[in-house]
Formats: structure tokens, sequence, C-alpha cells
């Protein structure tokens, strides 16, 4: 879509995205260019000698069994956050969508998670499910179930996957609510006078309708899982016991910092940059397609 | 609702009740965690019902912080906290909104290529391009600052994008009749698009300061002082220090005092919040 009326000036369209492409250009694209050609580099750990070596750091990487089950653990975790957090929100979207009185409350009270940050839900969860002081812990204790998230890494990914879901059924909520809503009531109507029943409408109408919500939920909820999450695990796990929750980038983030493989860890930032546009050109392709339907 | 259901009815509000008690609960137990003494937060199980040490806790970490960790006053974490959610906040509806302006209302040659720019940057997220950008910074002696905290997160694609879709919906007639009393294209940027601006611009504020306030990775690389933390960084260096030695009454007043101000912007701005969400994520 384009203006019909447009101003006319040499200069002042330079100047007015002068900032915004300044900083694209140093915090960004010059970033990430130094991301791509450190990935094809070796360093020595003091870094005086720097060594060409092509994709090498790529072979070894995913010949490096840490990194291929740091993959898995991403893997798992994203589908496990991914598929809880939207089964979650819209059972209860489903809910608030029939509720008449009371509709508002119980919006505003399911909403606010999204303004905590993913350490702070990461440390109220660890409070709660700490091996020796949490609560739930002594409850989990006294039904016969051993909690211990920091010896077992099984229950290690469950407290992260549970501090990553709890943050993000708020935002998956909103969107299932509006998409709820924005459904025809004529639809619902229709279906009941023919005498079909809550279940039946909502499996035959409403859920086939909320599709393109669902979709487009399921790439942000994948976006999440893999890159917003570090906070969650950095403060609730540090990717332990013995790599259990260390997902990729928490992976990057560790070889750099702590391990100091700047080539290893330039190509892993290379790795995760694919991800991010395969995921973003799905994301848009899908976008299209719902301005056409 | 299209028929009566009592039991429906009743069905639906318990498990609408039961989420909101799930999604309360580790809010609720942290913030009675936050008003007992050391030893009461310590005996197990927990006391559920709020203790009286509620203006010593925060008191005691506004000030001094936790004395087994760092000790940094947990106050000062909070302005800087502050300073960096805003400056992200307006300065990324600042320059979104002049580029916008831009790509919309002028024809020049790099138009395209500036657009496509803009785009790209949704590709590269902090996560993926860490440490290249932490030498950048660091060669530009902005580690430990606030320039150093908020300039490599100012540049936005969704506020562009959002601003840009928005300015598209303005009638033409607008522009037309300001060119013909004689405004120039700032004049009417100020008079004209800033006004109307109004929503679109509180909505990407809010979505923006909990996205500033929140930030952990950067900040965690990019402030080495303590006197430069910000609350949420503060947080983890208190629970690092390993289990026994973690005083959780005051981790946990400082956790609330970390998620007040944006839970505050949602709610104080509920209405600008979900009109925000939907429309960045467009």
């Amino acid at each position: 879509m384009e203006k019909r009326v447009i101003f006319r000036s040499r200069w002042l369209p330079y100047a007015l995205v002068a900032p915004q492409l300044l900083v694209t250009l140093v915090f960004f694209f010059w970033p990430a260019v130094q991301a791509l050609y450190q990935s094809l580099l070796v360093q020595d750990a003091f870094g005086a000698k720097t060594q060409f070596v092509w994709f090498d750091n790529f072979k070894d990487l995913f010949s490096d069994s840490h990194y291929l089950a740091s993959f898995k653990v991403t893997a798992v975790f994203s589908i496990l956050v991914t598929v809880i957090g939207l089964a979650v929100a819209l059972l209860l979207a489903v809910f608030a969508d029939r509720v008449v009185r009371g509709a508002k409350a119980y919006k505003t009270l399911l909403i606010w998670p999204y303004a905590v940050a993913p350490a702070v839900a990461a440390v109220l969860w660890v409070f709660l499910l700490n091996p020796t002081l949490g609560i739930v812990t002594h409850l989990l204790r006294a039904i016969g179930y051993d909690w211990n998230y920091l010896l077992n890494p099984r229950q290690a990914l469950a407290l992260i996957v549970i501090a990553a879901v709890w943050k993000q059924i708020s935002y998956n909520f909103l969107f299932f609510l509006a998409g709820l809503q924005s459904i025809p009531k004529s639809l619902i109507e229709a279906a009941a006078i023919d005498g079909a029943g809550p279940a039946r409408r909502f499996w035959t109408i409403a859920f086939p309708l909320l599709s393109p919500t669902t979709f487009f939920l399921l790439v942000v909820n994948i976006v999440y899982a893999f890159f917003d999450t570090f906070a969650i695990v950095d403060a609730a796990t540090s990717g332990g016991p013995v790599q259990a929750t260390s997902i990729l980038v928490f992976k990057v983030y560790q070889d750099g910092v702590q391990a100091l493989d700047l080539g290893g860890s330039a190509a892993q930032s290379v790795v995760l940059m694919a991800i991010v546009i395969t995921l973003t050109v799905v994301q848009f392709r899908f976008v299209e397609r719902r301005v056409q339907y | 609702m299209v028929e009566r259901r009592p039991l429906g009815t009743l069905i639906s509000h318990l498990i609408l009740i039961a989420g909101v008690a799930i999604v309360a609960l580790p809010l609720y137990v942290g913030f009675v965690g936050s008003t007992l003494s050391f030893d009461q937060v310590t005996t197990v199980p927990m006391q559920l019902t709020p203790g009286t040490q509620l203006l010593e806790n925060y008191a005691t970490v506004l000030t001094h912080g936790s004395k087994l960790a760092s000790g940094a006053p947990v106050g000062t974490m909070m302005w800087n906290s502050l300073v960096m959610a805003l400056a992200i906040a307006i300065g990324k509806i600042v320059i979104s909104m002049l580029s916008a302006f831009a790509i919309v209302y002028f024809r020049f040659p790099l138009r395209k290529t500036v657009f496509w720019m803009i785009f790209l940057t949704l590709m590269l997220p902090v996560e993926v391009r860490i440490f290249p950008t932490y030498k950048v910074v660091a060669e530009l002696g902005l580690v430990d600052t606030y320039a150093g905290l908020t300039l490599p997160l100012i540049a936005s694609a969704t506020a562009t994008f959002l601003f840009r879709q928005f300015f598209l919906t303005i009638p033409d007639e607008l522009a037309e009749a300001a060119r013909i009393d004689g405004a120039g294209p700032m004049r009417f940027f100020v008079d004209i698009l800033l006004p109307l601006s109004r929503t679109s611009m509180a909505a990407l504020f809010v979505i923006m300061f909990i996205y500033g306030w929140n930030q952990y990775l950067w900040p965690l690389l990019i402030t080495t002082r303590e006197d430069m933390y910000t609350v949420v960084i503060g947080i983890k260096r208190m629970v690092a220090g390993g289990d026994t030695l973690v005083e959780w009454q005051l981790v946990l007043a400082t956790a609330m005092l970390a998620l007040l101000p944006p839970a505050a912007v949602v709610l104080v701005m509920q209405r600008w919040f979900v009109k925000g969400l939907v429309e960045t994520e467009k």
C-alpha cells in the first residue's frame, strides 16, 4: 500500500530514518556479521592466535554429543511448553468466553503474569518447589512423591516447563479469548437450534474457526520457548543437573562466557539465527494467508 | 450464552477459579514469604498467613539488599530498572515513529532498502548475537552505562511496522489539507500525526515498558558493577549464593518489588495493554 499524498524533501527522510538505521547497523548487522565470521574461526584460549577453519566449528558442533543432547532438550522443552501452554490457555479461554458474570474480573486475574519477568517467575517457582523449603515439595512428600529437582534431571525439566508455561498462559489466553469472541454468534445459535451440545459446538465450530489463532500462537510459543526462556533456565537450574536443562540459548551463553569457546559459541549463534529466520518466514507466510482468508 | 445450563455455568466458574488460583499461587506464597522472618520462612512447612515483618523486610532490601549475597541496595536497582524501561520504551517509540513517518510519507531512493533492513532486525534477537554485540558495546566504552544498557535494545521492527500500518490508515485528505495550508512535513508530523497516534503510542508504551523492565540476558552481560544492576539481575545474584545461605524473605521481597511496577502498568493500562499486545504481533 502506498500513500497518494507525499511530502518532498531531499534530506529529511534520511534524517528521519538515521537514528533507527544507526542503531540497527551498529548493534544488529555489525554483530551479526561478526558472529558469521567468528563462526569460521578458531581462537586459542588466550586470544593470541586465530585461525580460519571454514566450517570446522559446525562440523565439531554437530558431532558434539553435548550439543546434540542440548538440541533434544530444547525440542522436548519447547514441545511441552507449547502444548501445555496452549491447552491450558484454550481451556480457560473457552470457559471465560461462556461466563457472563465476573468475566472481566477473571480476565484481569489471568493476564497479570504477562508482566512478571521470566527470571522472577523462575525464582517464585523455585521457592515453591525448593527441595528443602518448598511448600509444594512438602505436599508432594506428604503423598509419597520424592521431589528434588537439583538431583533429578526430569524434575529439573519439569520445573522450567512449569515456570515457562505459567508465564506464557496469559498471553495465549488473551489471543484465544479474542479469537473466540470474534466467532459470529449466529453460527453457534444455529448449531444449538439444530441440537448440538456445547462440546459438539466447540469441536465442530469454534475449534476449526480458531485454527488461524492456534497456528499463530504455535509459532509464537515455539519462539518463546527457544529464546525468551533463557532467564528461566539461568535463574532456576543453570542448565543442570548434568546439562539436563541446558537449552540451546543457554548453551551459547555457557560456552561463550564460561568456557570461552568463542568460535563454537558463534557457530551456535549462527545455527540459532537460522532457526529464527525459518520461524519468522513461517510466521509471515501465515500472516499473508490470514489476510486473504 | 446460547442456552441456560446452570450446571454448565457452575462448572465454568469452578474451572476459572481453579485457573486463577493456580496462576495466583506463586504470587501469594511469595508475598507471604516476604512478610516473614528468616526463621519463619525456613520452617517446613512455611505458614500460609502473612507475618509481621513486611515493612522491615522491604525496608532492608531497599536500603541494604541481602547481606549474605552482594548487599547491594534494591532501591538503586529499582531506579536502574526504571531508567532502562523508560529509555527503551520512549526511545523505541521515538525512533520507530520517525522512521515510519519517513517510509510512509516520503519517496526516496533507498526507501525499500531501509524497509527491509528494519524488517531483518526481527530475525536477530539479542540471544543470537550476544557476544559480538557485547564486544561492540565494550569497544564503544559503554559497559556499565545506561546507554550500553538501552541502545542495543532500542531498534524495533515491530514498533516501526505498527506505526507504518497506522499511518497508512490516516486519510490522505489530512496531509493534503495541511500542505494546502502551507504546513511543512515536520509541522504535519507534530500537529496532526502525533495527536492521532496517541492510542498506538500508549499501547506500545505498555508493551515496551514491560519488555525493558524484564530484560535479563543483556543487563546480565553489560553490568559488572553492583550500582548498575537492574532489579531482575539483583534477584538472580541473591539466589546464586547457594541453597542454605539464601535469605528467602529478602529475595521474595525483592521479587515482589520487581514485579510490582510492570504488573501495575498492565492492570492500570489494561485496555492499551491488550491493544498493544494484539497489534504488535500482527
